[in-house]
Formats: structure tokens, C-alpha cells, sequence
């Protein structure tokens, strides 16, 4: 992916972006700010389209945005003139589906992601942590294929934060979705990703891939514990070193 | 009455407001310190208090409340002014009001311009013989005021003329003193009197002008007083100082200012001009009437006694003149009073409220509208006048032809023709109709196209290159040009009744509806727009679903902005030109200097102007709380 910038140059976004996910795969990845993470994420949603290579989900290609990419984003982006129950059943609304059975689907999700009772509340009464929630559920009522999520618990204060990763990893264990999450927190990334790719800047690459043991861990032991594990610590060190040096060596090229 | 009850009420409800507000004091959260905007809550009582203020000071200023607590009192200070008046002339002799004593002041002036002259006629380029000639001509002039002011020469008739009128004032001086003056009238007279009195409007019926005619008691004798004191001064105006030592004066300085004159030749320029004007000086001495330095005292000594009995005899009149008439006071000029202060052009409550009624009664009105009633209008009117005519020419079909003998069948199309011009019979409804009627239907017509119509194009133009780059120079070129330039060439081309005032609104609200629509398309978050997309939401959807929504806070805050351009440049439309609307009534009492009816206008564009601005508050309120929280 190359963007030109203001200056007339080009700046090489990403580069030589290869991998493939496996369905039911939970990707997270990683990275310095810069390094291109949000526009992986938003080539795969469709709003741009890459100036070389393909993506492809299911064998067909992606061209343009769609509903089988369903997508979370940073502050929710919630219609914020809608009901909580409206913004849930945005999608099937605009499908035209039978208005009974998106009720139906509605409650069912709106208890999942534990917002039971809530239907009617106007969105903006909500606090961070529950907008986030129903951002999911508005996500996830469309049943989509691959699930895009930028840096979602991002705005979210800690104790919150803890909750929503557990729900994360329950939704992804009770639906089998294929999950792609950005984040910049590097214990998230350790805890919800079964794989992990750190990113490195100019031009935008994967750095580093892990296999991690956390997330399937995290389904049936508590999170504090897998935080305070051995392996996760030094994992979580190693990969904080070489975010690090990262950032310095932007620092040192632009000085 | 009501006024003098109300005015009780308003004051009791300040000094209610400010007991209050010291209770509240004692009772209040010793917490809020200053600065804490907790202080600023819960005024309403002040809220009280300071359209009660308003509202007494409009009664106080406008003297109803002079109206209302002495009604006669005007009529009284009229007769009293009427004194003052016919004082006026001969006060105007003596140093009572003025510096200095009349003869005196003109000596000094003339004394001044002779020595003047005298330095410009030496300095001119005249022969010197001329000079002398002229030098002395002013001298004598000069020499004249001497003569005026020796008490030697002063006739002795003269003397006793001076020594009657001053024995006639001070004759009335004590008349007036006595409860008895004026003295009882003839029968006949008295009846005359009270006929005519009878006939007299009050107060504030024909506006700013009093009834001049005494109806009480003190009225009685101040109008008596004054019409004497006419009299006598004219008397005095009659006495004149004319010597026969000054007279044998200026009749020698006359002679030879005629043979200086006739001495010089045509082409003596300078010399005729000064002439002309030694001859002015005489003339203005001779004629200014002065008198020796204590001739006239007996009269001034009168003048002042009399003045002090005069405004001894006023009593609490004065206190009420003084205290409820303020800015000014009541003027007598001939056999008239009238308002002179606030009071002229900051109409009575209770006037205006008689005349507001009027204006709202559909039998009166203003120029055979009232201000706001209803008609009765048949449905079929109203169905005609909302049809369009063409409905009936888009039907397929022909209209009817007349048959071989001579019929017409009515077929679908003449029927629909027939509903699109209302030519059917229907039962009437109430239609609301009159001045503000008529200008509250301009604006919202006026304001509803162009919503209808800038809205999507202000949403269209927040979206699209092409509409932003084309729409572009139209808009922008219109917009900043004053509405109320346009006028004139609207009102020109769609004509002075509805069509061009509701064009121009249109035209204000477009320009301010495109305005906002686009700054709301423009401002949705990308992230809106993405979700909606990534939600499977078509162009269709997302414009209708998040773009306009979006746009609504926009959208009403240009609404809001638009009502009170188009309402303020409405009002000065219809004074351009019209014959209905509150302008136009506006205008019409402007001509007419009818201050009620113009406060009365004023008084009805802010109440409509702040209804529509709540209206438009609470509508905000309800469609979009939401706003800002996104």
C-alpha cells in the first residue's frame, strides 16, 4: 500500500504484507503507532483499496466494503440518535429482514453481550464500557465471516477493560468467529491472540509472528492468573523491548 | 383605578422580591462561594421583580401613574401653564428669569456695534470728510441712549402708565389670593360654561393633548389669572418711551443720515453700505424702547409678588408636577396643552392596552383588518387555492365539447378541474386571518421553501464535488448581499402583496438552510459513515440513516438563525410596501404619529419573535438530544 504525503513523496504504508488466517483463528496485532496497523485493518474492511496485491476471504476476493467483514471500532462509532436496540438492528434494518425475528435476534444479543433490559435506552445515556458492548452486538447480528475490530477497548478504563477481553474471548469461543483485533496494549494482544504479529514502521511489515497459548488458557482460567504466568511476563518483556527500540529508532531518524 | 391597583402591586412585588431574596440568603448552603455558578440559580423572584421594574417605570414615565392617582391634574397644570405663559412676554423684560434688565442688554450691544463701526469706518479707504460725517452720525446715535435713559426726560404720562399696571397686577396679586377669585359669573355664562365642559374629552382620549378648559376650582383661577394678566401686559407692551428730546433726536439724525445719502454718487459703494447700516443702528436704538435704569422697577416689583402668589397658590400641584411628571411637563401654547416630555412619545398602559383591544376587534381593527381573527372560508376555497390547476390538464383525455344540442357533459378531467379551482359547493371552516396572521403565514412560507428546498441541496453540496464546486458561486453570490437590497427588485418583479415578500424570505432561508445542510453532511465521522457501510447500508441508506441525522443539529440551528433573519426582513418588507402585516401597520401609524399603535407593533414582533425562538428551542429540545454526545 503506498499513500503519497503531503510533501509529494510516497510513503510506503505497508509492504510486503503476506499471511493467511485459518477460520476461527483470533489475530492480534501489534505495533509501533505508524506502522500501518489501521490501514491493514481498513484495506481488509474494504474502505480503501490496495494500490498492489489482493485480500481475499473465502476465495473471493474483497472489493469494497461488505457484511461478511463485520467491524469495531475505537469509540464504538454507535448512531448516537438511535436506540440501543436500533443501532443492534442496523444491519438486518437495512437488509429489510422480518421485523419479529430481528427482534427476536436482538434480545437474544443485547443478553450475550449483557445489556438485557437496555433496548430502549437512548445510546449516548450509556457509559464507554456498555457502548463498546453494543457496538459488538450490532457487529455481530449480521453473522459475519471475519470480524474487524481497531483497537476496541482502546478508550476504555482498566477495570472495564478486564470485563470486555473476558466477553471477547467468550463471544469468540461460543461463535467460532475468525477475529482480526488491533491494539496497542501488548498484554490484550498476549491474552485474546491465538496468533500474533508485532509490526515494524516504513515501510509497514510484519516484524515478528508468535503462536501463543493465552487465549485458549484464558477460556477456562482467570485472566489475573494467566497475567502473572512466567512465560507470559517474559513474552510480554521481550516483545515491549522490541517495540522499544522500535519507537527509538523512529525517534533517531527523524532527529 | 386599575392603573393606581396595579402600580400598588408592582411595587409591593419588588420590595416582595428583595424580603425574599434576604430570606433565601439566610437559609443558603453556606458552601456556594463566589464564583460557584450554584449562586446564579433560582431567580424567578427576581425574574419578578424586574419586569415589575418595567413595568413601573413604563406607568412612571409615560405619567399614568400621574393619570391614574389625579386624573385632574393635567387639566389643573394646563391652566397653570397658561398663567406661566402670559407671563412669559413680560418676564421676559425684567431680569427675573434672564440675566439682565431688557434695556440694559440692548445698550451693551448696540454700544459694542457703534464702537465697532466706528474702527471700520476710520480703517476703510473713504474720504476723510466722509469719515468725520459718519463718525458723527454714530455719535449722535449713541448719544441718543443718554436721552432714553435720563430719568429727566421720561414724560410724566408715561410715569403714570408705568405706575397703573403695576397696580393692576398687584390688584390681581391679592384678588388671586382670595378664595373667592374669579368672582361669581352670570347665570348664563355659568350654564355656557358647564355646557361646554361637558362636551370636553378627558385626558388621553385623543392622545397626547390635555382638555384645555378649566373643570375645577383651582382651574378656575389660574385660567381667570391668566387671561387677565393677557390683558394687562398687552397694556404695557402699549407704553412707549418717547420723549420729546429724543424724538427731536432722531429726527435730526434721520434728516442727515437722508442728505449723507443723497450727497453720494452711485458709484460710492462703501460709503451707501455704511450708511445703510448707521441708519439700521438708529433705527434699532429708537425703536428698542428703553427706558431710565429704574422707571419700570414698580412693574418688575409687582411681577415677582405676583409669581410668588401664583405658585404659593399651585400647592401640591407643584409637588405632583415635580414628582409624577417626570422629563418634563404640561405646555400651554394659545388655548392649548399639551405633553412636553416622556410622556409625548412613551404612550399610557392603560391607553395602549383600550387601543390594542380595538386593533384585535374585527368591526375596528387597523385600516379594516384587525390584528389577528378568523373568517369563515369554504372548504372548496381552501381545496382551490392548494390545488395546482395543471392536475387537471395532466389527466389523459379531452375536455368536454359541447353536444349537437347544445349540452355540456361534464367527464373526469373538467370534474378534477372543477376541485383543483374550488368551484364546488363545500361547508366553511375557520380560517385565522388579520395583520399578524398575515405576516406569521409569510414567514413560514417563506421559511418552509426554503428549507424544502436548501436542505437537500445543502446536504447534496456537503457530499458531491460537482454540487459544492457548481452550487457553489450561486449561493455565495447571493447570500452576503442585505436582504432588504433585494427588495426593492423583488418587490418590483413579483409585486407588493404576498408573492415577493414570501420570494424574498425564500431567498433569506435558502442561503442560510444550504449553509448549514452542508457544514452537518460535511461533518459526519468517517467512522459513522464506515460502520454504516461495513453494516451492509446502501448510498440510498446511509444518506437517510446516518448522513441526515447527523445533520439535524445543523439543520435546526440553521432553522432558528433563519426564523429571525426572515422576521426581521419581513417586517421591514412589509414597510417598503403592502397593505396587511404587522410592518405595514407600523408604518402606516409612523405617518400618522400614532405612538400606540407603533409600541403596540413593536410590542407584538418581540412577543413573536420570542415564540418562535421557544418553539424552535423546544423543538431542539425534543428532536435531538442527543446531540454532542455521539
Amino acid at each position: 500500500m503506498v499513500f503519497p504525503s503531503i510533501k509529494g513523496e510516497t510513503v510506503h504504508a505497508l509492504k510486503d504484507v503476506n499471511f493467511t488466517l485459518k477460520q476461527g483463528e483470533l489475530l492480534s496485532v501489534l505495533g509501533p503507532s505508524g506502522c500501518g496497523k489501521t490501514t491493514l485493518l481498513n484495506i481488509t474492511a474494504g474502505f480503501l483499496r490496495p494500490t498492489s496485491g489482493k485480500i481475499s476471504l473465502g476465495g473471493k476476493e474483497i472489493n469494497g466494503p461488505g457484511v461478511e467483514r463485520g467491524m469495531v471500532f475505537q469509540q464504538g462509532a454507535l448512531f448516537e440518535w438511535l436506540t440501543v436496540a436500533e443501532n443492534v438492528n442496523f444491519g438486518l434494518r437495512m437488509k429489510k429482514e422480518d421485523p419479529v425475528e430481528t427482534a427476536q435476534k436482538v434480545e437474544e444479543w443485547l443478553d450475550i453481550v449483557g445489556l438485557k433490559g437496555f433496548g430502549n435506552t437512548p445510546t449516548y445515556q450509556l457509559s464507554g464500557g456498555m457502548q463498546q458492548r453494543v457496538a459488538l452486538a450490532r457487529c455481530l447480528i449480521n453473522n459475519p465471516d471475519l470480524i474487524l475490530m481497531d483497537e476496541p477497548l482502546g478508550a476504555l478504563d482498566a477495570l472495564t477493560r478486564e470485563k470486555m477481553q473476558s466477553l471477547v474471548l467468550k463471544i469468540w469461543k461460543e461463535t467460532g468467529k475468525t477475529i482480526i483485533l488491533i491494539t496497542h496494549s501488548v498484554e490484550e494482544a498476549l491474552l485474546l491472540g491465538e496468533r500474533l504479529f508485532v509490526m515494524a514502521p516504513r515501510p509497514g511489515r510484519i516484524h515478528k509472528e508468535y503462536q501463543l497459548p493465552f487465549a485458549s488458557m484464558g477460556l477456562t482460567e482467570d485472566l489475573r492468573a494467566i497475567k502473572n504466568n512466567k512465560e507470559f511476563v517474559s513474552t510480554r518483556e521481550e516483545i515491549l523491548t522490541m517495540i522499544w527500540d522500535m519507537e527509538e529508532e523512529i525517534m533517531g531518524k527523524e532527529n | 383605578m386599575l392603573t393606581g391597583i396595579i402600580t400598588v402591586l408592582l411595587i409591593l412585588a419588588i420590595v416582595g422580591s428583595f424580603y425574599y431574596e434576604s430570606r433565601i440568603v439566610k437559609t443558603e448552603k453556606i458552601d456556594a462561594v463566589f464564583g460557584d455558578p450554584e449562586k446564579a440559580k433560582g431567580g424567578v423572584h427576581w425574574i419578578i421583580a424586574g419586569s415589575s421594574t418595567i413595568l413601573l417605570l413604563w406607568l412612571f414615565f409615560s405619567w399614568d401613574v400621574a393619570k391614574s392617582f389625579y386624573p385632574d391634574s393635567a387639566n389643573e397644570l394646563c391652566q397653570v401653564a397658561k398663567v406661566e405663559e402670559s407671563l412669559v412676554g413680560i418676564k421676559y423684560i425684567f431680569p427675573i428669569d434672564e440675566r439682565q434688565l431688557k434695556s440694559t442688554s440692548v445698550i451693551d450691544r448696540e454700544i459694542a456695534i457703534i464702537s465697532d463701526y466706528k474702527k471700520i469706518i476710520q480703517n476703510s479707504g473713504i474720504q476723510s470728510s466722509d469719515k468725520a460725517k459718519l463718525t458723527g452720525l454714530l455719535n449722535e446715535a449713541e448719544l441718543m441712549i443718554g436721552t432714553l435713559t435720563n430719568e429727566k426726560h421720561l414724560d410724566p404720562e408715561v410715569k403714570n402708565k408705568v405706575i397703573l399696571i403695576a397696580n393692576k397686577i398687584t390688584r390681581l396679586k391679592e384678588d388671586f389670593a382670595q378664595a373667592s377669585y374669579p368672582g361669581i359669573k352670570s347665570v348664563e355664562e355659568e350654564k355656557e360654561r358647564l355646557e361646554l365642559l361637558s362636551k370636553q374629552t378627558s385626558w388621553g382620549e385623543t392622545g397626547m393633548e390635555i382638555p384645555p378648559l378649566p373643570a375645577s376650582k383651582t382651574g378656575l383661577k389660574f385660567d381667570a389669572a391668566a387671561r387677565e394678566i393677557k390683558l394687562i401686559s398687552e397694556e404695557f407692551f402699549e407704553i412707549k418711551n418717547d420723549n420729546p428730546v429724543f424724538m427731536a433726536q432722531f429726527e435730526k439724525i434721520k434728516s442727515a443720515i437722508k442728505d449723507f445719502k443723497n450727497s453720494l454718487n452711485d458709484d460710492q459703494e462703501l460709503e451707501q453700505d455704511y450708511i445703510r447700516q448707521v441708519s439700521k443702528i438708529a433705527g434699532r436704538i429708537a425703536r428698542a424702547n428703553i427706558f431710565p435704569p429704574d422707571a419700570l422697577d414698580s412693574v418688575q416689583q409687582s411681577i415677582v409678588d405676583f409669581d410668588e402668589v401664583q405658585r404659593e397658590e399651585q400647592g401640591g400641584l407643584s409637588v405632583i408636577d415635580a414628582l409624577l411628571f417626570p422629563g418634563g411637563t404640561i405646555v400651554a401654547s394659545g388655548d392649548v396643552c399639551s405633553e412636553q416630555g416622556p410622556g409625548r412619545w412613551l404612550p399610557k398602559p392603560s391607553d395602549t392596552f383600550k387601543i390594542f383591544i380595538n386593533l384585535l376587534k374585527p368591526s375596528e381593527g387597523y385600516k379594516n383588518v384587525p390584528l389577528i381573527w378568523y373568517e369563515m372560508m369554504g372548504i372548496n376555497q381552501v381545496v382551490g387555492f392548494i390545488t395546482p390547476d395543471w392536475i387537471a390538464d395532466i389527466i389523459p383525455g379531452k375536455y368536454p365539447v359541447h353536444s349537437s344540442d347544445g349540452k355540456v357533459e361534464p367527464n373526469l378531467k373538467s370534474t378534477v378541474l372543477d376541485i383543483a379551482t374550488g368551484n364546488f359547493s363545500a361547508f366553511s371552516i375557520p380560517i385565522p386571518s388579520g395583520h399578524i396572521w398575515d405576516s406569521f403565514l409569510r414567514v413560514i412560507l417563506g421559511l418552509g421553501l426554503g428549507i424544502i428546498c436548501g436542505v437537500p441541496l445543502g446536504l447534496f453540496m456537503g457530499l458531491s464535488r460537482f454540487a459544492a464546486g457548481y452550487f457553489d458561486p450561486i449561493v455565495e453570490l447571493y447570500r452576503p448581499v442585505p436582504p432588504l437590497a433585494w427588495a426593492p427588485l423583488i418587490i418590483t418583479i413579483f409585486g407588493i402583496d404576498n408573492s415577493g415578500k414570501i420570494f424574498l424570505l425564500f431567498m433569506v432561508s435558502f442561503a442560510i438552510m444550504v449553509i448549514s445542510a452542508r457544514a452537518g453532511a460535511s461533518g459526519t465521522q468517517l467512522s459513522k459513515i464506515h460502520a454504516a457501510h461495513s453494516l451492509g447500508a446502501s448510498k440510498w441508506q446511509i444518506l437517510r440513516e446516518v448522513i441526515a441525522p447527523n445533520s439535524l443539529p445543523e439543520i435546526l440551528t440553521g432553522i432558528r438563525v433563519a426564523i429571525g433573519v426572515c422576521w426581521g426582513t419581513l417586517v421591514a418588507a412589509e414597510f417598503l410596501a403592502g397593505t396587511t402585516g404587522i410592518g405595514f401597520v407600523e408604518n402606516v401609524a409612523r405617518k400618522y404619529s400614532q405612538y400606540e399603535v407603533i409600541w403596540i407593533t413593536i410590542f407584538v414582533m418581540g412577543m413573536l419573535g420570542l415564540l418562535f425562538d421557544i418553539g424552535m428551542r423546544k423543538i431542539i429540545q425534543k428532536t435531538i438530544p442527543w446531540r454532542g454526545k455521539g
